[in-house]
């Protein structure tokens, strides 16, 4: 099962190399992973997206991870009401012919075009993974001569639904 | 920073504090009064200023020796051991001592020379990533970048490797901060700041009172001590909770000694070469009390045929290790100390008299056995038996890994805490000699034998050379059986009889080998011979070695192959 967990760490040298290690070391999958400062001097918010077998993996991740002397606190978000961005820049082929229907499909994705050339534009697309991955889905028969995309980064919202359990150590 | 030097300035230089004088200034101040190292190019600083300001410092001859002797003085003394080696080379001949203390939560401090901050990452003369190295492998690290980090880094490392569960913990120190003048202004008595560790020593209210209500409603309870108790220094607790509630108790191998191996409700270690009654108790409880172990894999057997009735109530001071191989219906995460204090308040104990009564008969019934014969020679678990015997289960143990380690672990019964030195999580060969002397320098008036294989012994002995001088009375004895043992009975069992590079055909004369070294060699073939060789050396105040020449093809049984359940033991008397 996918599960996105965030992590507030001491921005220090070598500390995402502390945890990617551990994740690797303890076999975990990782799926994507982004890192940046926060409001708080010195913080960073590290954001993954892993696939863990059970629940029984996943609290021992979440363990791990908190048991790091650099890691403030873990949280898997997963299951609360999040906000979650991610950015992909992709270089489709556009050739004259087709360039108007590639940006009828453009669009709706409210995706912007950032860079262009005779036969190739890049587009930046910015929303939840799941745009990203219909917006390239899309792209793809035109021919995606390159594709780099940020990793996940997501906050819970302010405003929970009653309901909503939260798992976190 | 490169620090250059004018002429003129070098009377006023020395007077200033270095990098490498905080550094000792900073040990003694957490109360180091033992060093284990080995000098090297990149802390020749270190090595000056302890010149200067000496520490004891026990130069072994290969830092793999200084690091196990640090770990044998840690776990015998509790306290934090102390290692030095220079960088590149020193500091990798560290590591699986690192991994070592890592797996067997040993609290060590280990401080490593580095090249030049300047050249860092241009492969210079022997540098090391020691910090990426040991990174999997310590419970934290540290790379000094600036001098006045120093102070607190040695502090909060202190404060990490020994809190919580212990573990080890590396600073790496590139030989210009070492070298360079330490400016005092702006730099106090910090307190140790770790927002992101904060061991949790004291029970849940609530999860102890639930414990309560599991145990005293129990038929079958049973306790599995593990090393957590001698951490904690909880084992005057434990007894308590044992005797008040008449539950039997087993152990891990790290744990032997939390209870005194003659106490009547102890059923022995646990395990793959566990006792018969310890492993049908784990398999028969309704209540498995686990008070600081880890349910390693060799303790376990096959997970899914584990205490299979049981409610299992785990005491952890490591929130990690709770529900990671064993599923947990009451976590407590806590001191083992704190936990059992709370877990002694008076409650309606459970009705123990019948389970242990059966137990008892298990024990009557399927003892540890081996079958003696004169014509066959000494039998290691014998050999085990005299040692036991000639100190009266008060020495200090140290072992490798391996057949001696079990033969060790079911025959040498302590009667008390802190004098079982062995290499469990890891199982390093070549650990127990150096452990010994460690556990020596930390309890000089206790006798310490060091019983060893023929293979493990020869991967350090070149540490013989400290035992003359500094005067330590460590008894070596050598198990010699003339192979890897555990290999073999692996090989044995599994592999169809094919020793594959299992049998050693050339040894050396380790009689001769411990006269090279001053040190009283013996030869023993046969029990009358060892219990002669074993009373003299035992009761000589010089350190000995002893070739005890044991049967070549004997097993360690019972046994639980590799993957089966802990109900399927093989080698139980009686069968």
């Amino acid at each position: 099962m996918k599960r996105i967990i965030t992590a507030t760490v001491i921005n220090q040298s070598g500390v995402m190399n502390r945890v990617t290690g551990l994740l690797m070391k303890r076999q975990f999958n990782i799926e994507s992973i982004s890192v940046g400062h926060t409001e708080q001097a010195g913080m960073s918010k590290m954001t993954f997206v892993v696939n863990v077998e059970d629940e029984g993996k996943l609290e021992q991740l979440l363990k791990q991870l908190q048991k790091q002397i650099d890691v403030i606190k873990v949280n898997d978000i997963t299951d609360r009401a999040i906000v979650m961005r991610e950015l992909a820049l992709v270089k489709v082929v556009t050739p004259p012919s087709v360039r108007n229907e590639i940006y009828s499909i453009v669009e709706p994705f409210r995706a912007t075009v950032v860079d262009m050339s005779k036969n190739i534009t890049t587009f930046q697309v910015i929303g939840h993974p799941e745009k990203i991955e219909a917006f390239i889905d899309l792209m793809k028969p035109y021919g995606i001569k390159e594709l780099t995309s940020s990793g996940v980064s997501a906050f819970v919202r302010e405003t929970q639904k009653s309901n909503t359990e939260k798992l976190s150590i | 920073m490169k620090v250059t030097m004018k002429v003129t300035d070098v009377a006023q230089q020395e007077q200033q504090l270095r990098g490498a004088d905080v550094l000792i200034q900073s040990l003694k101040q957490q109360g180091v009064d033992l060093i284990f190292g080995y000098p090297g190019g990149a802390v020749l600083p270190i090595y000056d200023a302890l010149h200067k300001n000496p520490i004891r410092h026990v130069l072994a001859r290969h830092e793999q020796g200084a690091i196990h002797a640090a770990e044998g003085y840690a776990r015998v003394s509790g306290k934090t051991g102390v290692v030095i080696a220079t960088s590149g080379p020193g500091a990798t001949n560290l590591v699986t001592g690192i991994a070592d203390a890592m797996l067997d939560s040993l609290p060590l401090v280990i401080i490593t020379g580095q090249v030049a901050s300047s050249v860092i990452g241009t492969d210079a003369f022997q540098e090391a990533d020691i910090v990426g190295i040991t990174q999997p492998i310590t419970k934290h690290n540290y790379q000094v970048k600036d001098i006045q980090n120093l102070p607190r880094i040695i502090k909060e490392a202190f404060y990490i490797a020994s809190t919580g569960r212990p573990g080890p913990v590396v600073i790496d120190i590139p030989k210009d901060i070492s070298a360079e003048v330490f400016k005092t202004s702006g730099v106090g008595d910090e307190e140790v700041y770790l927002p992101g560790y904060q061991p949790t020593r004291s029970p849940n209210y609530l999860q102890i009172q639930k414990a309560i209500q599991v145990l005293s409603r129990a038929k079958k309870p049973l306790i599995l001590a593990g090393a957590g108790i001698l951490t904690a220094k909880a084992t005057e607790e434990l007894k308590e909770f044992v005797e008040r509630y008449q539950i039997p108790v087993v152990n891990t191998l790290l744990g032997l000694g939390s209870i005194e191996g003659s106490h009547k409700l102890f059923l022995g270690m646990a395990g793959m070469h566990g006792t018969y009654t310890a492993n049908t108790a784990i398999c028969e409880c309704d209540v498995l009390i686990n008070i600081g172990a880890r349910f390693d894999d060799r303790l376990t057997g096959n997970l899914a045929h584990f205490a299979p009735n049981a409610v299992v109530i785990h005491i952890d001071i490591d929130p990690a290790e709770i529900g990671k191989n064993v599923p947990t219906a009451i976590p407590i995460v806590a001191d083992a100390k704190d936990a059992l204090q709370a877990l002694n308040q008076t409650f309606a104990g459970p009705d123990t008299g019948k389970w242990l009564e059966g137990l008892s008969d298990n024990t009557e019934k399927y003892p540890l056995f081996y079958k003696a014969d004169k014509q066959r020679g000494i039998l290691p678990q014998q050999a085990i038996e005299l040692i036991h015997r000639l100190t009266k289960g008060d020495a200090i143990v140290t072992t490798d890994v391996g057949q001696h380690q079990m033969w060790a672990a079911q025959y040498y019964s302590f009667n008390h805490p802190h004098n079982w030195v062995t290499s469990g999580g890891l199982g390093t060969m070549g650990f127990g000699f150096p452990a010994a002397i460690g556990a020596q320098l930390a309890k000089p008036n206790s006798k310490v034998i060091s019983i060893v294989g023929d293979a493990g012994f020869q991967m350090t002995l070149q540490e013989l050379s400290l035992l003359q001088e500094l005067r330590l009375p460590v008894k070596i004895v050598i198990l010699n059986n003339r192979c890897l043992g555990m290999v073999r009975q692996w090989q044995e069992t599994f592999y169809e009889e094919r020793y594959s590079q299992s049998l050693i055909h050339v040894q050396p004369d380790f009689v001769k080998l411990a006269q090279a070294y001053d040190i009283q060699g013996y030869k023993v073939e046969t029990m009358e011979e060892a219990e002669a060789v074993f009373t003299e050396a035992f009761n000589s105040n010089e350190p000995a070695l002893i070739d005890c020449r044991v049967v070549q093809m004997e097993n360690v049984y019972p046994m639980v192959a590799p993957g089966r359940g802990l109900n399927e033991m093989i080698g139980v008397s009686g069968e």
